[in-house]
């Protein structure tokens, strides 16, 4: 029970920015926080370090309401770049690492750890501007890191990099979670909040419309889908009943389906057009929730 | 506290380790100097150019017949550079000379019935002012020296006739200084209510940037993770503060050696400034406290405004209200300058906003009562503490608030959000 959101409710005047959020992020987990642009991940995210105050509900860490006297054990990757342009990355990152309360020898070896592992030691007395989007990035991820902070909140960590440095960035941050931190995390890639979180919610105009496990999530949806590949055309399956939608492509089709009944009747009729290729029935993607339950604005 | 230090030093150290300041930094210090040894750097370009010391001559016609010789030992009495030369053509001539720029320029002297001496100075030049004041003054003594040939007066006789009248101007209004003391305090307001000035509206505006700039880089999100806005605005104010008063510590110092390694010597100026009587020391404390007390009201007000909004580019005008107020406060103490005692000055000097340079003006020009700088002092304490106070309220919200804030309405806004 490291961090634990009960029924918070925010408002800015008439508009409710947060709306009786839950959630609760175990010791040594990672939580996935999705929700479209504006729906309030920011503003919980503030509530969470303290800079606004809820209206209703209460946020703990370990029991105790988090204040600028916890802010050493937190570590905040902010969506966009908070760095100074001007400033040398190691004069910034001591500066950032004294304000979690590191000492400065400290704060100088841990600087020489990570930008050695995130293979960016050259840039240690270059100006922030001066470095590459990916670069910046890292040194953004440094200073929520170099403290060895046990409540990380990261909001797009991944954003501007390029696969390889994205492997690297996961694996620091997995490494974390390994050694019992407590990570929550925001991400407008699917494909990572799967890869990374046991647990995640989603977050839609304030409202928490979905939440769990990653696996119940995938369970309650109910809906699978088919992947069928084959020559022939199978524009006829899309009139099967049961049939949500369908995403045509040259080697076939993927058709989003109520339950797994419907894919029999599918796989029969795909055989009536001609011999296939390939036929799976796959677990919906988070992507296809998030779709399904945000709407299709977002995608 | 130990946050407060961290961005204390970090305000204070980026921007002294910054090449922006190092450099006007050492372009002030030259500067500085330079204009501490003017005279003498004029002196030696004269001497390497031999412009200053030609020997000038200037043709007359004279009417008369009698004048030239007269005005040339008169002008060569006097040691001057300048020699009179009787003119061999006709004035006419002399006239088209000067309109197509072949001499500078050429006097016609005549002398009337009364004996007064008539004089005509031609010239092209308008900002010819020094020559034919020469020339006047020695046209005078000679007048002067052949009516008191006529009235058969001896030199002697003559002194007496001009000997000046013993007059002393005596003021016994309670505030009033001497009329020297007055011409000392005079240039060293002058010069100190400048340094306020610039120092204010420069440290100030610095404040401004900075926070915009931490905002728009969004810094600012992860600072007051770590610290609370309402700490981070004062140790902001502090630190660049502190680092205002080195820079000015330096100047003062470089000023202090230019003017005793140089030979200059300003008369009633510089001089009088370095040797401290008791007039200026105190009018130099005076200008340590409302400079300092000056400088805190407008960085409140400007980490203020600064926090309102969200890119750099937007806080001029935003802040512009506030170097309004400034500039209005310079305008009236240099009014106040020739007339201190004029009743909108006096008014003025109880303005929080004005007060650092009005009421420094007065009290450095004026023999106030001791009780009228504290008011003003003790106003200005509480207008700081207020607007601490409030700054700090719409900081707490401004600093969270981003889009196209660039209105005080804002304002509003900034305070209900530090609220929440």
């Amino acid at each position: 029970m490291a961090l634990q959101i009960e029924n918070v409710t925010k408002r800015f005047g008439d508009f409710t920015a947060v709306d009786q959020l839950n959630l609760t992020v175990d010791k040594g987990s990672m939580y996935g926080f999705l929700g479209a642009n504006g729906a309030g991940k920011t503003t919980t995210f503030r509530m969470i370090l303290g800079l606004l105050n809820a209206n209703e509900g209460q946020i703990t860490w370990n029991g105790k309401t988090i204040s600028y006297a916890t802010s050493p054990e937190i570590g905040y990757l902010p969506e966009e770049r908070g760095l100074y342009p001007k400033m040398k990355v190691e004069d910034q990152l001591i500066f950032l690492g004294e304000l979690r309360g590191m000492k400065k020898a400290d704060a100088k070896k841990a600087i020489d750890y990570w930008l050695e592992r995130f293979e960016v030691s050259q840039n240690k007395n270059k100006k922030v501007e001066e470095l590459s989007k990916g670069n910046q990035q890292k040194i953004q991820v440094i200073a929520a890191l170099m403290h060895d902070p046990k409540l990380l909140i990261l909001d797009e960590p991944f954003s501007g990099l390029d696969p390889v440095n994205v492997e690297m960035l996961k694996k620091a941050i997995t490494d974390f979670r390994n050694n019992g931190a407590t990570i929550l995390f925001s991400s407008h890639r699917m494909d990572h909040v799967e890869e990374l979180c046991e647990r995640l919610s989603i977050i839609h105009r304030g409202k928490q419309i979905v939440s769990g496990s990653l696996r119940d999530v995938k369970r309650s949806f109910g809906r699978q889908n088919v992947r069928i590949r084959s020559d022939h055309d199978l524009s006829n399956l899309d009139n099967v009943r049961g049939v949500i939608s369908v995403a045509h492509s040259v080697e076939g089709a993927i058709f989003q389906i109520e339950d797994e009944e419907v894919a029999n009747d599918l796989l029969s009729a795909a055989l009536q057009a001609g011999p296939i290729r390939h036929f799976e029935i796959e677990e919906p993607s988070l992507q296809d929730i998030f779709i399904a339950k945000v709407g299709k604005e977002y995608a | 506290m130990r946050e407060f230090w961290i961005i204390f030093k970090q305000a204070f150290a980026s921007k002294a380790k910054s090449k922006s300041f190092i450099i006007t930094t050492a372009l002030m210090i030259a500067v500085i100097f330079l204009l501490a040894n003017i005279s003498k750097i004029i002196d030696t370009v004269q001497d390497v150019t031999g412009t200053g010391d030609t020997q000038s001559v200037l043709q007359v016609v004279d009417t008369s017949g009698m004048l030239v010789d007269r005005l040339e030992a008169q002008l060569s009495a006097g040691g001057s550079n300048l020699t009179a030369e009787e003119a061999k053509e006709s004035e006419k001539v002399l006239t088209d000379k000067v309109s197509s720029g072949d001499i500078d320029s050429f006097l016609s002297l005549s002398v009337d019935e009364q004996g007064t001496i008539h004089a005509n100075y031609t010239t092209m030049s308008m900002m010819d002012f020094s020559m034919p004041q020469r020339i006047q003054d020695a046209l005078q003594s000679i007048q002067t020296e052949m009516k008191a040939e006529e009235l058969s007066l001896t030199g002697a006789e003559v002194q007496t006739l001009f000997t000046p009248i013993q007059f002393e101007q005596k003021n016994v209004s309670p505030s009033a200084k001497s009329e020297e003391e007055l011409n000392q305090a005079r240039f060293l307001v002058y010069v100190l209510m400048f340094v306020i000035y610039m120092a204010v509206i420069m440290y100030a505006s610095m404040i401004a940037m900075d926070v915009a700039n931490e905002k728009s880089s969004r810094v600012m999100e992860i600072l007051i993770s770590s610290v609370s806005p309402v700490k981070h605005m004062f140790a902001k104010v502090l630190g660049i503060g502190s680092l205002g008063i080195l820079q000015i510590i330096i100047y003062g110092i470089t000023g202090f050696i230019a003017l005793k390694t140089s030979a200059t010597e300003v008369p009633g100026g510089f001089s009088d400034f370095f040797s401290i009587k008791d007039v200026s020391m105190s009018t130099l404390v005076y200008a340590a406290v409302f400079f300092v007390l000056g400088y805190f009201l407008y960085a409140t007000l400007a980490a203020l405004l600064g926090s309102l909004v969200s890119r750099a580019e937007d806080v001029q005008q935003m802040i512009m209200p506030m170097t309004m107020l400034i500039v209005v406060a310079f305008i009236i103490s240099a009014t106040g300058l020739s007339n201190p005692e004029l009743g909108y000055v006096t008014y003025a000097s109880y303005f929080p906003f004005f007060a650092p340079l009005v009421m420094f003006l007065r009290v450095g020009m004026l023999d106030l009562p001791m009780w009228e700088p504290l008011l003003a002092i003790a106003i200005m304490l509480l207008t700081i503490f207020v607007l601490g106070w409030f700054g700090a309220r719409v900081y707490r919200g401004g600093v969270l608030m981003y889009g196209p804030s660039r209105s005080l309405k804002d304002i509003k806004k900034a305070i209900q959000l530090g609220k929440e």
